[in-house]
C-alpha cells in the first residue's frame, strides 16, 4: 500500500498546492516540500527495511484489477533499480521546489501543480509493472511537463515545448503498437490476455517479430535516453524550460529513457536487443561523441549544458547494451550523478539567469570576482561532469567503460575520447564565464542560503557517490540479478557468442 | 403489430408522440420554455423506455425494423446525446429573438430519423430514417436566417445531402436487381453468386457514397467545415455527435460482412479511411476557427473508427462503439464550452477568444483542456482508451499499415490540439471580453461530461462491460 501513498500524496499535494494559492504565496511551496520530504522519508524506510529481508523479487507490491475485460491490472512494484530511481526522484524534486523559491512568481498555484504531478507521473513509471499502466504513466508525466515549458519557460517556449510533446508522443504511440502486438502475440500463444510484465518475460516469438516489437519500445526510450538521431527535442526542451523544469527533465526524464531499456527492452526480448546490441553500442558511442563535440561549440550556457546530457546519456546506452555486471552498474551509477551533477549545473545556470537576464557565454566573463561561492560551485560541479576521480559521475563512466571494453575494445576507446572532450567543454564554460576580465562590470548577488544549501547536499552526495558508491551497487544488485536471469543471458555467453 | 411489437418500438414511438405534443403545444400557444420542457420530457421518456424495453428483444418488427440490444445501446445513446443538445440550446437560443421553438420540434424529429437508423435492417427503412434526418437538419443547420454563414452552410446543406440521397437510392436500386431483395441480409452473403457482383459492387459504391456523405469522410467531407461554422455550436453539436452517430451504426450493421468477403469493398474503405485520417489531420493544421478545427478532427476521428471497422472482428465492433461514446461525450463537452461562451451576436469561434481562458474562467478551460486532450488521445481521458481500443482491434486483426496511418496522422492531429490548448493558457490579452455565464443547465451538462471524460477515461470498465453485453447481439 505504500507504493500507492508515494504517488496519491504527490497527486494531492499538486491539487492542494494549486488552490491554496489563491491565499498565499508561500503555501503551495511548503505543501510541495512536505509532500516530497514526507515521500523521501517514505522510500528511505523502504531502503532501510530492503537490508533485513531476504531477497526476493520485489521489495512491495500493489495488485489491483483495473479494465479486466482486456485483462489490465494496477500493478506496481519496487525493486533495488525503482528504488533508486525513486529516491533520486524524489530528491531532485525538492531541488525542484527550492530552486523555483525565487525564480517562479507567476502562477505559483498551479505551477507546483504541474510539478507534483509531473513528479507523480515519472514516480508512477517507476513503479508500474503492468505494460499498460506503464504506458499510461508514460503519457501522463508528458502533460504537467509540456505546460511547465510552455507557461514558465523562456523566449521559445512554445516551440520548444511542442517539439517535446511531439516527439514524445510519436515514439510512444510506435511503443503502445508494440505493446499491443506483444499482448496478442502472448495471447495467441498461451491464450491469456494479459500486460503483466512477470507473465510477458519469455513469450516466445519469431525472430523477425521479436525485432520489431523491440525496435517499438526501444525507438520510444531513445526519444527520451536521448540517442542521437532522435535527441533534437532535447536541446530545445532544456534550454526554454525554467530551472525546475530543466532540473526534472534532464535528472529524472532522461533517465525513464534508461530505466525502460533495462526494464523492458532488454529482458524481454534478449535475442532481438542482442541482434541490435552493435548498432546501440555504436549509437552510444556516436551520443557521447557528438553531445560533447556540440556542447564545446555553444554559446548559450543551458544549451551548453543540455548537451553534455547528450553526452552523459550515451554512457548509459553504451553501459546498458553492453550487458555485463561492471558495464550494468556503471549505467545506474552514471544516470543517478548526471542526475546530481547535471540538475546542480541547472540550478546554477538558472540562479546565473534569474541575477544576469541572460545565458549568453559572451556576455559572461569575469564572475569569479563577483560571485565566489557560485562560481566555485560551478567549478565542482564541471569538475564531476568531466569526470574528475572521487566525484560520482567518474565512478559510473569508468565501470561503463570497462563493462564495454569486454564487449567491444574498438567503441570503448573512442568513448574514452568522449571524456577527454569532455573536458574541453567544461573547462571552456568555465574560462569564459567566470574567469578572464569582467568586462562587462557585471554586480551580482552571491548564493543565498537557500541556494546554498541545496547546492551543499548535491556535493555531499556526489562525493559520497565518488568515494562510497557500494550502498548503491548492493541496492541495485538483487534487482541486476532478476533482470540478468530474466533476460537469460548472462555476460559470458555474451562473450562466447562475439 | 401487437402489444410485444409494440412495446420493442416504444422509445420510437415516444419519440412520435413527442413530435406531436411538441406541435401541438406551440400552435396553442408559443412558449420557449414549455417546449424545452417538453422535449427534454420526451427525450427523458424515450431513454427511459429504452431501458424498459431490454427484456422482450430481440425483435424483428416487421421485416424494417429490428429492435436488439445493438439497436437499444446506440438508441439510449442517440437519445441521451440528443437531451445534452436540447440543455444546451436552451441557454443559447434564449438569448436570440424571434421564434425560437421551433428548433426543438426539429431536434426531436431530427432523433427520431436517427433512432429509425438505427434499428432499420431494410433499405426502405434505412431511406426513411435517413430523410427524416436530413431534412430536420437543413431546418436546424439555417436556423438563423438572418446570418449569412447560417444560410450557406444550410443551403449547401440542402444540395449535397439530396444530391447524396440520390446516388444511395441508385445504389439501393441496383443492389435490388442483383439481389431481389432489400434486406441488408442480401449483401451478407456476397461471396455465394459471382454472377450478381457485376449490379451489387457498384451498388455497394453507391451506397458508400451516400453513408460516407452523412459521416463527412473524404472525399465527401467537403460540407463538413461550413456547416459546423455556419450551424448554431449547439446544432453543429447535433450534427457531429447525433446524426453521425447513428450512420456508424447502421454502417456496422450494413456492410460489416461484406468488407470481410469482398477484397474491392475492403480496399475501398481502406482507401477512404486513410485519405480521410490524413486530410482531416492536415486540414486543421491551417485553421483559426475553433469550430472548423473540430469539423476537421471529426473528419479524422471517423477515419479512426473505420480502422477499426476494417477489422471486422467482435472486438472491432466493441471498439466502435467505445470510440462513439468517447466522441459523442467529448465532442458535445467540446461544442457545449463554445455554446457558452457564444454571444447572442456570434458564436465563440476565434481562436483569439480563447486566449488566455485558462487565467478567466478556469474552470471551462480546465474542461476544455480535457475535451482538447481526449480528442488527441491522451491518457486519464476517455478518448484515450477509445483510441488504445481502435489500436488493439487493429493489432488484433494485423492491419498494420492503417494502424501506422492513424499512429502518425494522430501526431499531426496533436499539434492543432496543442495549438488551442497553448492559447488557453497563454497571457492574458489586456481587452476585458464580456463574460457570458453559465446557466444551470448548461453547468449540469458540462460538468457531467467533463466528469465523464476523466471518469471513463481512468476506470472503463463499467462501460466495457455494457458494450460486451450489446455486442452479442450483432453476430
Amino acid at each position: 500500500m505504500i507504493l500507492i501513498f508515494l504517488i496519491a500524496i504527490l497527486l494531492l499535494a499538486g491539487i492542494l498546492a494549486g488552490i491554496s494559492a489563491r491565499w498565499s504565496t508561500q503555501l503551495p511551496r511548503w505543501i510541495s516540500l512536505a509532500a516530497l520530504a514526507v515521500d523521501l522519508v517514505l522510500a528511505g524506510r523502504i531502503w532501510a527495511a530492503r537490508s533485513l529481508s531476504a531477497p526476493k523479487l520485489w521489495y512491495d507490491q500493489v495488485d489491483w484489477n483495473w479494465v479486466p475485460n482486456f485483462g489490465i491490472h494496477f500493478h506496481l512494484a519496487i525493486d533495488g533499480l525503482s528504488l533508486l530511481m525513486l529516491i533520486l526522484a524524489f530528491f531532485l524534486g525538492i531541488v525542484a521546489v527550492l530552486c523555483s523559491w525565487t525564480e517562479i512568481r507567476e502562477k505559483i498555484g498551479f505551477f507546483h501543480f504541474n510539478l507534483m504531478w509531473v513528479l507523480a507521473g515519472i514516480v508512477s513509471v517507476f513503479l508500474a509493472v503492468d505494460l499498460f499502466l506503464f504506458y499510461f504513466a508514460w503519457e501522463l508525466m508528458l502533460i504537467p511537463m509540456y505546460f511547465l515549458i510552455v507557461i514558465w519557460g523562456h523566449e521559445r517556449r512554445v516551440y520548444a515545448g511542442t517539439k517535446f510533446f511531439l516527439f514524445t508522443q510519436c515514439s510512444g504511440l510506435l511503443m503502445l503498437i508494440a505493446i499491443l502486438a506483444l499482448y496478442f502475440i502472448h495471447h495467441q500463444t498461451t491464450g491469456v490476455y494479459t500486460f503483466e510484465y512477470s507473465e510477458l518475460l519469455g513469450t516466445t516469438l519469431s525472430s523477425r517479430a521479436e525485432l520489431a516489437i523491440m525496435l517499438g519500445f526501444f525507438v520510444a526510450f531513445a526519444v527520451k535516453l536521448p540517442v542521437v538521431p532522435l535527441h533534437t527535442w532535447l536541446p530545445d526542451a532544456h534550454t526554454e524550460a525554467p530551472t525546475a523544469g530543466s532540473v526534472i527533465l534532464a535528472g529524472l526524464l532522461l533517465k525513464t529513457g534508461g530505466y525502460g531499456l533495462l526494464r523492458f527492452v532488454i529482458p524481454l526480448f534478449p535475442r532481438a536487443a542482442h541482434e541490435f546490441t552493435p548498432a546501440a553500442l555504436a549509437l552510444g558511442v556516436v551520443g557521447i561523441i557528438y553531445g560533447a563535440v556540440m556542447a564545446f561549440s555553444q554559446t548559450d550556457l543551458k544549451r551548453l549544458v543540455a548537451y553534455t546530457s547528450v553526452s552523459h546519456l550515451g554512457f548509459v546506452l553504451l553501459g546498458i547494451f553492453s550487458w555485463n555486471k561492471l558495464a550494468l552498474q556503471g549505467a545506474i551509477m552514471t544516470m543517478i550523478c548526471h542526475g546530481l551533477s547535471t540538475g546542480a549545473l541547472f540550478v546554477l545556470v538558472g540562479g546565473l539567469q534569474e541575477r544576469m537576464h541572460t545565458r549568453d557565454l559572451d556576455r559572461m566573463g569575469g564572475l569569479w570576482t563577483v560571485m565566489p561561492r557560485l562560481s566555485a560551485l560551478a567549478l565542482f560541479f564541471s569538475l564531476a561532469s568531466l569526470g574528475l576521480p572521487g566525484l560520482g559521475d567518474f565512478v559510473g563512466e569508468f565501470l561503463v567503460l570497462l563493462g564495454s571494453y569486454k564487449v567491444s575494445v574498438a567503441l570503448t576507446v573512442i568513448a574514452t575520447l568522449g571524456i577527454l572532450a569532455s573536458t574541453f567543454y567544461a573547462l571552456r564554460m568555465m574560462q569564459s564565464a567566470f574567469f578572464g576580465p569582467n568586462t562587462n562590470s557585471w554586480q551580482l548577488p552571491d548564493l543565498t542560503r537557500r541556494e546554498g544549501l541545496v547546492m551543499a547536499v548535491m556535493v555531499l552526495g556526489l562525493l559520497w557517490l565518488g568515494f562510497y558508491p557500494q550502498p548503491v551497487l548492493n541496492t541495485f544488485a538483487p534487482a541486476m540479478d532478476n533482470l540478468q536471469r530474466a533476460a537469460q543471458m548472462p555476460a559470458a555467453a555474451l562473450r562466447r557468442q562475439r | 403489430m401487437n402489444a410485444t411489437d409494440t412495446l420493442a418500438l416504444l422509445p420510437l414511438l415516444l419519440l412520435a408522440g413527442t413530435v406531436v405534443v411538441v406541435v401541438l403545444g406551440i400552435a396553442v400557444k408559443r412558449s420557449y420554455e414549455v417546449t424545452a420542457g417538453l422535449t427534454l420530457t420526451g427525450l427523458t421518456a424515450s431513454f427511459l423506455s429504452v431501458c424498459a424495453v431490454v427484456p422482450p428483444v430481440p425483435r424483428q418488427v416487421g421485416s424494417l425494423l429490428l429492435v436488439d440490444r445493438y439497436a437499444l445501446f446506440y438508441l439510449g445513446l442517440i437519445i441521451v446525446s440528443a437531451a445534452a443538445v436540447a440543455v444546451l440550446s436552451y441557454q443559447y437560443f434564449a438569448k436570440h429573438d424571434g421564434q425560437r421553438e421551433e428548433l426543438y420540434l426539429l431536434l426531436v424529429l431530427a432523433t427520431l430519423g436517427c433512432g429509425v437508423l438505427v434499428t432499420s435492417v431494410h433499405f426502405a427503412s434505412f431511406l426513411l430514417g435517413l430523410e427524416v434526418l436530413s431534412i430536420s437538419l437543413y431546418g436546424m443547420v439555417a436556423y438563423f436566417t438572418g446570418r449569412g454563414q447560417a444560410l450557406e452552410a444550410g443551403v449547401k446543406y440542402l444540395i449535397l445531402a439530396s444530391a447524396s440521397a440520390a446516388f444511395l437510392l441508385f445504389g439501393m436500386a441496383l443492389i435490388y436487381a442483383a439481389t431481389g431483395t432489400m434486406a441488408f441480409s442480401s449483401i451478407q452473403n456476397l461471396s455465394l453468386d459471382r454472377s450478381n457482383l457485376a449490379l451489387l459492387l457498384p451498388g455497394i459504391a453507391l451506397s458508400i457514397t451516400g453513408i460516407g456523405f452523412k459521416l463527412g469522410l473524404v472525399p465527401f467531407h467537403l460540407w463538413t467545415p461550413d456547416v459546423y461554422q455556419g450551424a448554431p455550436a449547439p446544432v453543429a453539436a447535433f450534427v457531429a455527435t447525433t446524426s453521425k452517430t447513428a450512420v456508424v451504426a447502421l454502417l456496422l450493421r450494413f456492410l460489416a460482412a461484406g468488407t470481410q468477403q469482398s477484397r474491392a469493398v475492403f480496399l475501398v474503405f481502406s482507401a477512404i479511411a486513410i485519405a480521410s485520417m490524413f486530410a482531416g489531420n492536415l486540414l486543421a493544421l491551417q485553421q483559426d476557427n475553433v469550430k472548423r478545427v473540430l469539423a476537421y478532427s471529426s473528419i479524422a476521428h471517423f477515419g479512426y473508427i473505420l480502422v477499426a471497422f476494417l477489422a471486422g472482428t467482435t472486438m472491432a465492433a466493441g471498439a466502435v462503439a467505445f470510440y462513439l461514446v468517447a466522441y459523442t461525450v467529448t465532442i458535445l463537452a467540446a461544442f457545449g464550452i463554445v455554446t457558452v461562451l457564444s454571444t447572442s451576436v456570434a458564436d465563440a469561434a476565434d481562436l483569439e477568444e480563447y486566449c488566455g481562458l485558462f487565467w478567466r474562467r478556469p474552470v471551462l478551460a480546465s474542461i476544455f483542456t480535457a475535451v482538447l486532450l481526449s480528442l488527441a488521445g491522451i491518457p486519464v481521458t476517455i478518448g484515450f482508451v477509445g483510441k488504445f481500443y481502435i489500436l488493439a482491434s487493429g493489432a488484433n486483426a494485423s492491419s498494420w499499415p492503417l494502424i501506422i496511418v492513424l499512429v502518425l496522422t494522430s501526431v499531426i492531429g496533436l499539434f492543432y490540439y496543442l495549438r488551442i490548448v497553448v492559447t488557453l493558457f497563454s497571457v492574458m490579452p489586456e481587452r476585458q471580453s464580456s463574460e457570458q455565464r453559465v446557466e444551470l443547465g448548461g453547468a449540469f451538462v458540462l460538468g457531467g461530461l467533463a466528469v465523464l471524460v476523466v471518469w471513463l477515461g481512468v476506470y472503463p470498465a463499467p462501460l466495457l462491460n455494457l458494450i460486451r453485453a450489446m455486442i452479442g447481439a450483432l453476430n
